[in-house]
C-alpha cells in the first residue's frame, strides 16, 4: 500500500533528477514521460479505490490520529486522474509553446513541484499536512509566474504571492484554533469528534477562518482579486496549467472540509455558500463580458465557473455534490483547453488582443474546431461535457427548492455563452484587420502543436458522450463524501 | 554597500553561525532545533556574507550553488526513505541503530536524522535562492 504515497514521491524523485542533470534535452523527455507515468498511476489508484472503497496509508507506521495519514477516496482519485491528464497535456504543450527565454529544465522542476503540492493536497488526511502542501504549491506557482522575469510578471507574481500568503495565514490560524479546541488535526478523527459532539457549534470560529482561506485559494466572490491580477502575465503554458489546477485544489478542500467535519451548522453555512456562489458566478461572468483580451476574458471566466462548483456544495444533496464534482472535472479539462487555444492564437498572430485578431477560421480551421469544443463545453451545449454538468446541478437545485441560485446559474450560462461567442466572432469569424499582426511568420502549426488541445477536446467529448459512466463515478464520490462512515473507519480503524 | 567593518564581522560571524547551525541540527530530534532551523541559520551565514560584499559578486562565486544544495538535500531525504522500503515497513518508518562509543557512551543514528540532514541542506539552498532572486534585476 506504499503506492498511495507515490503521487507525491514520484514528482519528488523527478525533481531531484532534474536538479542533478540540468540539461534541457533530457528535460524534454522527462516532462511528458513523467506526467504520463503519473497519469497511469492515478488511474491504477482509481481502480484500487473501486475495489476497496477508501484506501489509507499511515506514514511512518504511526497509527492515526497520531501520525500523518494519506487517504484516497473516490473524490481524491478522480481529481488525481483528471489533474494528471492535464499535467500530461501541458507538459507536451510546454515543449512547443514555452518562450525560448525560459529554460525547459527550470520550468519542469517547478512544474513537478506544483504537481507534488497538488497531489499532496488531494491525498492528505491531515489538516496541517494540507497546509504544508498548499505552501509547496504556492511557492512553485509563484516561481512559475515569474519565470519569464519580465516586469509585469514580477508585478503579477508579487500580487499573487502576497494575497495568497494572507490566505495561508488564515488557514494557519484556523488550524491553530482547531487544534486548540479538539486536540487533533487528523481529518477523520475531527469528523468523529465534531459529528458526535453537541458543542460543535463552537467550531464556527475556525470554520470561518478556513472558509476565508479556501475562498482565497478557490477565488470565490469577494476574495478573487489575486486571480485577474496575475493570470494574464505568465507564459500561456503556465497560465493554462494554473487555470486547470490551482483554484480547483481550493474547491477540493472546500468539499473535503465542509462535507467531512464542518457539518454542524448547515442552515448558516449552506446559505452563505449559496449566496457566495451566486455572486461569484455573476461577478466573474460580468467581468469576462467586459474584457477584450483572451487571457483576461478566460481568467475572469475561471472565477465565474468556480461559482457552479461551490453551488453544488451549498445545495448539499447527493445529486448536487455529484453534479459539482462532475462540473469540476469537466471544467478542469475545458478551461485548460481554451487557454491552450489562446496560446495557439498568440503564436500565429503574436497578440492576445481581440481587436487585432481575425480571420482565423479561414486560415486555421482545425484551430477553430479545437476552440469550439471547449467553448461549447463551458457554455453547456450538448453533447459536450458541460451540458450534463450544468444539467445535473440545475436539476439538483430545482429538486431541493433552491430556485434563486438555479436561476442565477441558468442566466450566468448566457453570460458564458456571450463571452465565448465574443472570442469566436472576433478571433475566428471577423476579417483580419490591417495591422502589424496581419503578416505572421508561422504559417502552419505542426501536428504536435495541436495534439495537447486535441487530447483535451477528445476528453471533453468523451466525457459528454459517456456522461452516464462518469456520472456513476461522481455519484459514488458524492455518496462517499456525504456518508463519512467508511472514511472514518478506514483511517481510524476503530480508534475512539 | 562596501563597509570594511561589516566585511570583517561577516568573516567571523559566518563560522559562529555555522557552528550553531550544526549544533541546532544535531540536538534537533529530542530538543528544540532541527534541520529547518539549522538550515536557516547556515543559510543566513552565507546571506550575511553576500550582503557584506555584494550579492552579485557572491553569486558569481557560487555559480549554481543554491540549486546544488537543494539537489543534495532532496537526495538525502529520498535516501532516508530507502531503508524503510527495504525492510518492507510503511514508508518513512524511523529505523534506528546505535554505535557504541568509548566511556560508556553511545551514538544513536537513524533515518529521521538523515531526513533532518536533507532538510538542512534543502533549506540552505532555498534561503540562498530566495535572497539571490530578490537581488536580481528584472529584464525589460
Amino acid at each position: 500500500m506504499s503506492l498511495i504515497a507515490f503521487p507525491i514521491l514520484f514528482p519528488f524523485i523527478l525533481i531531484i533528477i532534474l536538479l542533478i542533470f540540468r540539461s534541457d534535452r533530457l528535460s524534454r523527455w522527462f516532462g511528458p514521460i513523467g506526467t504520463g507515468l503519473l497519469a497511469m498511476l492515478s488511474v491504477y489508484l482509481l481502480v484500487l479505490v473501486r475495489e476497496h472503497g477508501v484506501i489509507a496509508l499511515q506514514m511512518g507506521g504511526w497509527e492515526a490520529p497520531f501520525g500523518i495519514t494519506l487517504v484516497i477516496d473516490y473524490f481524491s482519485a478522480l481529481m488525481l486522474v483528471v489533474s494528471s491528464i492535464i499535467t500530461f497535456v501541458v507538459a507536451i504543450y510546454a515543449l512547443y509553446f514555452l518562450t525560448a527565454r525560459i529554460r525547459l529544465n527550470r520550468f519542469f522542476i517547478f512544474f513537478f513541484g506544483l504537481i507534488m503540492g497538488m497531489n499532496g493536497s488531494f491525498i492528505t488526511g491531515d489538516v496541517f499536512n494540507l497546509f504544508v502542501w498548499f505552501e509547496v504549491m504556492l511557492m512553485s506557482s509563484f516561481v512559475l509566474i515569474t519565470l519569464g522575469r519580465t516586469k509585469d510578471q514580477l508585478e503579477g507574481g508579487i500580487k499573487y504571492l502576497a494575497l495568497n500568503l494572507i490566505g495561508s495565514l488564515f488557514l494557519l490560524a484556523g488550524v491553530g484554533l482547531l487544534y486548540g479546541k479538539t486536540g487533533t488535526l487528523n481529518m477523520a478523527h475531527l469528523a468523529q469528534i465534531l459529528t458526535t459532539d453537541d458543542q460543535a457549534i463552537l467550531m464556527n470560529t475556525s470554520a470561518v477562518l478556513f472558509f476565508v482561506a479556501f475562498g482565497i485559494k478557490a477565488a470565490v466572490f469577494p476574495l478573487y482579486f489575486w486571480l485577474p491580477a496575475s493570470y494574464h502575465t505568465p507564459d500561456v503554458t503556465i497560465t493554462s496549467l494554473f487555470a486547470g489546477l490551482l483554484t480547483k485544489v481550493g474547491v477540493y478542500t472546500f468539499f473535503r472540509f465542509f462535507t467531512l467535519f464542518f457539518v454542524h451548522d448547515p442552515q448558516f453555512w449552506h446559505q452563505l455558500i449559496l449566496v457566495i456562489a451566486g455572486f461569484t458566478m455573476v461577478a466573474g461572468g460580468m467581468a469576462a463580458a467586459a474584457h477584450y483580451e483572451t487571457r483576461r476574458i478566460l481568467s475572469y471566466h475561471i472565477i465565474s465557473q468556480i461559482g457552479y462548483m461551490i453551488m453544488g456544495l451549498g445545495i448539499f444533496t447527493p445529486l448536487a455534490v455529484a453534479g459539482a464534482i462532475f462540473f469540476t472535472l469537466h471544467n478542469m479539462l475545458a478551461k485548460t483547453n481554451t487557454f491552450l487555444v489562446s496560446g495557439m492564437i498568440n503564436k500565429v498572430r503574436g497578440t492576445y488582443l481581440l481587436k487585432n485578431i481575425g480571420g482565423l477560421y479561414k486560415e486555421y480551421p482545425l484551430m477553430a474546431i479545437l476552440f469550439i469544443i471547449p467553448a461549447f463545453a463551458l457554455a453547456g451545449v450538448p453533447p459536450v461535457s458541460g451540458f450534463f454538468a450544468k444539467f445535473i446541478l440545475i436539476k439538483a437545485g430545482i429538486e431541493n427548492g433552491n430556485y434563486g441560485i438555479t436561476a442565477v446559474a441558468v442566466l450566468t450560462g448566457l453570460l458564458t455563452l456571450y463571452s465565448m461567442l465574443k472570442i469566436w466572432n472576433e478571433a475566428f469569424l471577423k476579417v483580419q484587420p490591417h495591422n502589424e499582426f496581419e503578416k505572421n511568420t508561422i504559417q502552419k502549426l505542426s501536428f504536435m502543436e495541436y495534439l495537447p488541445s486535441v487530447i483535451l477536446g477528445a476528453a471533453s467529448i468523451l466525457m459528454g458522450v459517456f456522461a452516464y459512466y462518469v456520472f456513476d463515478f461522481t455519484m459514488e464520490a458524492a455518496n462517499q463524501l456525504l456518508d463519512t462512515e467508511l472514511y472514518i473507519k478506514t483511517v481510524l480503524k476503530g480508534y475512539q | 554597500m562596501n563597509s570594511i567593518i561589516l566585511q570583517i564581522a561577516a568573516r567571523y560571524l559566518k563560522w559562529i553561525l555555522i557552528v550553531f547551525a550544526v549544533l541546532a541540527l544535531l540536538r534537533g530530534h529530542n530538543h528544540p532545533g532541527g534541520g529547518f532551523i539549522g538550515g536557516l541559520m547556515a543559510g543566513l551565514a552565507i546571506v550575511y556574507r553576500s550582503f557584506a560584499y555584494n550579492a552579485f559578486q557572491i553569486k558569481e562565486e557560487l555559480k549554481d550553488r543554491p540549486e546544488r544544495y537543494i539537489a543534495l538535500g532532496l537526495s538525502v531525504i529520498l535516501l532516508s526513505f530507502v531503508p524503510s522500503l527495504i525492510k518492507n515497513a510503511t514508508l518513512m518508518t524511523g529505523l534506528w541503530f546505535t554505535i557504541p562509543l568509548p566511556f560508556n557512551e553511545e551514538l544513536k543514528l537513524g533515518t529521521p536524522f538523515l531526513f533532518d540532514i536533507g532538510v538542512f541542506f534543502t533549506v540552505i539552498g532555498v534561503t540562498l535562492m530566495f535572497v539571490f532572486s530578490l537581488t536580481q534585476k528584472s529584464q525589460p
